[in-house]
């Protein structure tokens, strides 16, 4: 009988902490992930599990961290523009708005309307982009094949118009201080109405297909079941909450650019599970398509970037922050200054971190697969997470 | 009673599960919407950012009005440009004339495309609107190092024509 | 036939060349068509080509893929047990052209016209649960063994239904011999069994599709939440093997279902083999349609489903054919 090949089951740093309570032998520590197929982007967990049953989770974060922060403190104002596109790069758009809105502040310069019009437009088809994503590698994670499919087909097509102004794809870098990169031409109105009036129909498709199916149905309800105090102790927001009963959406309760003006609802539900989700971010996306009607109904003439926008910037002393609604929560941009042209200090708010923190009290005592449709229907994005 | 709300849940699912089944019957018959590259590319790369060029001079397509001020190499967040103005030629000056100072003009404009974000500071920062985004997209190198994009090469064989092509690209 | 000291008897001989041609069958069936079928169907419900490039729209992929799983490395996980892991592929595969040998695929090409045909395969398809079972234990890889542990209950929650479908079927025609049962049914569909048994066939398509582990019900491979499941660690052939069992033991299936419910070979004005192999296609037609459109079903529901509708809906069914029989 040859030798057995040896090996080091203890695991790492993390795994050896986390080792299970007690000397149950019937207790499993599992690894999920870094790389496993339905966390969506580089994140470990660390599961104790007896059968199929989850008794802890704990998130191991760090494998994507970038430090974009500390690229904050590095450069310029203008040369950290292009980071904000990579932190999140589903809602690319609203990270750059966040930024862009919280040096404004900083340096009080005034948007013109039309710029105000095309940021709004542009940052509701990007959130249509990332739900799309979403629902698509949530389904994927459930096992229906089909549906990311028919979501990228969609994705393609707003791609391609945000392709029109943006000159990119996937990572944006097209708002700037004062406004945006370069106008929207009259082809980029027109598409954008023919692909309002393509998708309607797909949304209802998406419905018969997947969101009245009875397998999704079991799989997605009372899955997850988020109670409002816990949602608020860990500062979860977006999506996550609104399916928890509470309807705090960035966009109404600090409104910013010109929201005020534009008439769209908040989707709320009570029932507080991933079907709640779920059906948030379905309803979010026909709102989305409400915004961006009215938004080209009211585009009025004008600049797209402020005459006097600053090509150097040094901002006064002082600190700001700006708050976005993301795709999935709320987005905080903190800059801090102390005179020079290069910031202090930013400060990146990610939703994704906080609505992460709660997993580990909602996977308590559920199966492995509710597990994995626990994490989907967070929506999270590592690289947002780790920053 | 409890089982026969059962039943008629269990019926109603099974109906959705055949509306879907039809859905997909229906998608099935569809025509792809898939393009099958590189036999057939996409047609709407007018937009999308390639790296970046000189602007071909307006009275001579082959001269920049790039003055090799180097506030693009500045403004790059990743410093994936490389000015140097090029040795001044001092004009001698005419009868009578004070002497001119000659124009900067650029020796060398290196980018190293692997560094590019394409956040577009270079274009914007440029006093003269000497650079702009090209429509170079269909570009697959073998080595990191012919990603750097000689601008004046380009410009000189470019001479003129539309900004796509593989014009003034070191040797793959 | 007198080979001098040596007799054999005629039997063997014609069991022999049955399997030969039944695993002529299989490979090419399930190896290279239904595979092809099945990435097409794919693609095309995806509204994508599916394979396109090798030979006329991808035909010649799976060859192609067949060669390259061919020469990948066999690599046998360090800790693992190397004989239970080797085991599990040859153990997944060897069972299935027996499950063939009493199947009528015409009038007269029946491998083994046993008295018993019913049983022989029912007994043989639940070898399947073992492969899977030595393959998780023996990769040491935990997602494995969760694979392997959701596989058990699974087979064994729908076997139960299964049989009791079977029964119905089999108290209906009296006999276990596969050809007596199809030629019990007439030309026409509705002389077929489905018509006598509408919900025998609707169950027993439901436990097919979770005997062979196909969606909705794929649960011990669960690509998304387990990566691959049991057959994780297998690569080259070994994989390749899982792969053409898995397929094959959908053809066995769908055949068992044709042949008791959808007239087997019969039909009319063509031969009775064409008629089969259509009929079979049919219904792995519908497999793969329904692999396409639904997500997965979850573990307790799929043992739900079993339990708490299943068996009970096939006992019913098992009682009425039992009551109208003696009426």
């Amino acid at each position: 009988m040859s030798q057995k090949p040896t090996v080091d089951l203890g695991g790492d740093f993390y795994a050896t902490a986390f080792q299970a309570a007690g000397d149950r032998q019937d207790r499993v520590i599992l690894n999920m992930g870094p790389q496993h197929p339905s966390t969506h982007g580089v994140l470990r967990i660390i599961i104790e599990m007896e059968g199929e049953y989850i008794l802890r989770a704990e998130p191991v974060l760090g494998y994507l961290h970038r430090m974009h922060e500390k690229m904050g403190e590095v450069k310029t104002y203008h040369q950290y523009l292009p980071n904000m596109g990579r932190v999140d790069y589903l809602h690319a758009l609203a990270w750059n708005w966040g930024y862009v809105g919280a040096v404004e502040r900083l340096a009080g310069i005034e948007v013109p309307r039309r710029a105000e019009f095309i940021r709004v437009i542009t940052c509701e088809l990007n959130r249509i982009n990332s739900h799309l994503l979403w629902w698509g590698a949530y389904l994927l994670d459930l096992g229906g094949f089909t549906p990311i499919v028919y979501a990228f087909d969609d994705r393609e097509q707003i791609m391609d118009l945000l392709q029109m102004p943006t000159g990119s794809r996937l990572t944006y870098c097209y708002y700037r201080f004062g406004g945006v990169r370069q106008d929207i031409t009259d082809k980029f109105v027109e598409d954008t109405r023919e692909f309002c009036k393509r998708f309607k129909p797909r949304l209802s498709l998406y419905k018969d297909l997947v969101t009245d199916n009875f397998i999704l149905r079991k799989r997605c309800e009372q899955i997850g079941d988020l109670p409002l105090e816990t949602a608020r102790r860990y500062g979860a927001t977006g999506p996550v909450i609104r399916g928890s009963g509470l309807a705090y959406d960035v966009r109404r309760a600090e409104p910013y650019s010109v929201y005020p003006e534009l008439e769209f609802e908040v989707p709320v539900y009570d029932a507080r599970d991933a079907m709640a989700r779920y059906l948030v971010r379905m309803d979010e996306m026909r709102e989305s398509l409400r915004i961006i009607e009215q938004a080209l109904d009211m585009l009025p003439e004008g600049d797209f970037l402020a005459p006097k926008a600053p090509k150097r910037i040094k901002a006064p002393k002082g600190d700001s922050y700006f708050a976005v609604e993301g795709a999935r929560g709320k987005i905080g941009v903190y800059v801090a200054s102390d005179g020079s042209n290069v910031p202090y200090r930013v400060k990146l708010r990610s939703p994704s971190f906080s609505n992460l923190s709660l997993f580990d009290e909602l996977a308590r005592g559920t199966l492995l697969a509710d597990a994995v449709s626990i994490l989907g229907s967070l929506d999270l994005v590592i690289p947002e997470i780790d920053r | 009673m409890t089982l026969w709300r059962e039943i008629r849940e269990a019926v109603k699912g099974l109906y959705s599960l055949a509306v879907g089944m039809k859905i997909t019957g229906k998608e099935f018959a569809k025509p792809w919407i898939t393009t099958r590259y590189p036999w057939k590319t996409v047609d709407n790369l007018s937009t999308y950012f390639g790296h970046v060029e000189l602007v071909p001079g307006a009275e001579d397509p082959g001269e920049t009005s790039c003055i090799a001020c180097g506030i693009c190499a500045k403004n790059c967040p990743s410093s994936a440009i490389t000015v140097k103005a090029a040795p001044s030629v001092e004009e001698p000056a005419a009868e009578g004339e004070k002497k001119k100072k000659a124009r900067k003009k650029p020796g060398v404009f290196l980018v190293d495309f692997s560094l590019c974000s394409l956040c577009g500071q270079c274009v914007e920062g440029c006093p003269q609107d000497a650079l702009r985004f090209s429509r170079h997209v269909y570009w697959a190198v073998m080595d990191r190092k012919n990603l750097t994009v000689d601008l004046l090469d380009r410009l000189a064989k470019a001479g003129g024509a539309k900004a796509g092509g593989n014009a003034g690209l070191p040797d793959a | 036939m007198n080979l001098g000291p040596i007799t054999i008897p005629w039997e063997l001989i014609r069991i022999v060349v049955a399997l030969v041609a039944i695993l002529l069958f299989i490979v090419v069936n399930a190896g290279l068509v239904l595979v092809y079928l099945e990435r097409k169907i794919a693609g095309f419900i995806q509204r994508r080509p599916g394979p396109y490039e090798v030979g006329p729209h991808g035909s010649l992929q799976l060859i192609v893929d067949g060669v390259k799983l061919l020469g990948k490395e066999l690599h046998t996980p360090a800790c693992g047990d190397k004989l239970l892991f080797w085991a599990a592929p040859i153990l997944a595969f060897t069972p299935i052209p027996l499950l063939f040998l009493p199947m009528p695929f015409a009038r007269n090409l029946v491998g083994l016209d046993s008295e018993l045909g019913m049983v022989l395969i029912l007994a043989f398809a639940g070898l399947n649960v073992l492969a899977l079972c030595l393959a998780g234990w023996g990769s040491f890889n935990k997602w494995s063994l969760l694979g392997a542990i959701r596989s058990v209950s699974q087979a064994v929650a729908y076997e139960i239904p299964l049989l009791l479908t079977v029964l119905s079927v089999v108290l209906m025609a009296g006999t276990l011999k596969l050809s007596t049962i199809v030629e019990g049914q007439g030309t026409w569909p509705w002389q077929w069994y489905w018509l006598r048994q509408p919900l025998g066939f609707c169950v027993f398509f439901v436990c097919m599709l979770a005997e062979t582990n196909r969606a909705p019900f794929d649960l011990p491979e669960a690509e998304s939440e387990l990566a691959a499941g049991f057959h994780t660690e297998y690569s080259g052939l070994g994989f390749g093997i899982f792969f053409l069992s898995e397929y094959a033991a959908m053809i066995v299936g769908s055949s068992v279902c044709v042949t008791l419910f959808l007239g087997g070979w019969q039909g009319p004005f063509l031969p009775g083999f064409i008629w089969f192999v259509a009929k079979v296609y049919a219904l792995l037609l519908t497999m793969m349609w329904i692999r396409w459109t639904f997500p997965r079903v979850r573990f307790d529901q799929l043992l739900t489903i079993s339990w708490r509708w299943l068996i009970p809906l096939s006992l019913l069914n098992l009682v009425a054919t039992a009551f109208f029989m003696k009426l």
